[in-house]
């Protein structure tokens, strides 16, 4: 699930429950046309209410780094739960500078 | 070792079905009393074979996952899941970590966290026939 917010050029979105291939498809859809749209400086991902997820979380993040780059933004990602911590450090995401 | 319960499931390569595969083992592995933490790697590992059968092995075009879920009286939990796929042509180079061929939105880590997550991971794959994934994990008590 998904909860969208837009203030200072800044584009919040809050994830929810379960982030899998299926949901991330949606999730993904839903940011990437907000973001078109507002052409936002910075997109925020907000992971704290996440419930679940496999690998098509942090394909989600590699996902909207790109499509930020391409229009001069970036991407961060805030308050990782401790439960997804394994999945992040193994991920090497934090390369990408985008963990905050 | 001898298996001392089974179960099997069968259901269409529909990305709507990973929360119900991961949802359904998890629920079988209860009788073993696993740790919540166990239960989450479960069912990570699930999701990204399940998602690898749809994604990769039937292209997102459709056709049958087969799951068999067993446990043994050793408290060892296997799952193995099996598609009728396109199959992989280098299994070893397909485990790498971020090698995938699923394009921007795939992070090419599914094999990294099964390896990471299970006790043991099984691939056997033949191309044009399909690929079958078997992950085990030990349930036992003390550990986390
Ligand atoms: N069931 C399968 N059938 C065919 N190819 C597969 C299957 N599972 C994995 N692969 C291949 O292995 C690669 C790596 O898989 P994985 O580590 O899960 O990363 P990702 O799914 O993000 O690509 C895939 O990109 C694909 O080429
Ligand atoms: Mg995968």
């Amino acid at each position: 699930m998904l909860e969208l917010e837009f203030e200072n050029s800044v584009l919040t979105a809050h994830l929810s429950g379960e982030l899998d291939h299926h949901s991330a498809a949606v999730i993904r859809k839903k940011i990437d046309s907000k973001a078109e749209m507002l052409k936002p400086k910075t997109l925020k991902l907000d992971y704290r209410d996440v419930q679940f997820m496999d690998s098509s979380g942090i394909g989600l993040i590699m996902g909207r780094y790109r499509q930020m780059s391409l229009m001069g933004g970036n991407v961060e990602v805030t308050n990782v739960p401790p439960h997804l911590k394994r999945m992040f450090s193994l991920s090497g995401i934090e390369t990408l500078g985008v963990m905050k | 070792m001898k298996y001392i319960n089974e179960v099997k499931l069968n259901f269409p390569a529909k990305s709507a079905n990973e929360a119900f595969a991961r949802s359904a083992v998890a629920a079988f592995t209860m009788q073993l009393d696993p740790t919540i933490s166990q239960l989450a790697d479960i069912k990570t590992s699930v999701s990204e074979a399940v998602t690898n059968s749809i994604v990769h092995g039937y292209k997102g075009a459709g056709g049958v996952i087969y799951i068999t879920v067993r446990i043994s009286d050793d408290n060892v939990l296997s799952v193995k899941i099996r598609d009728k796929g396109c199959g992989i042509e280098d299994i070893e180079k397909a485990m790498e970590p971020l090698f995938t061929t699923g394009g921007e939105e795939r992070a090419g880590l599914g094999f990294a966290v099964m390896q990471s997550f299970m006790d043991s991971i099984k691939v056997s794959s033949k191309v044009g026939k399909g690929t079958t994934v078997t992950l085990k994990k030990k349930i036992t008590k003390d550990d986390p």
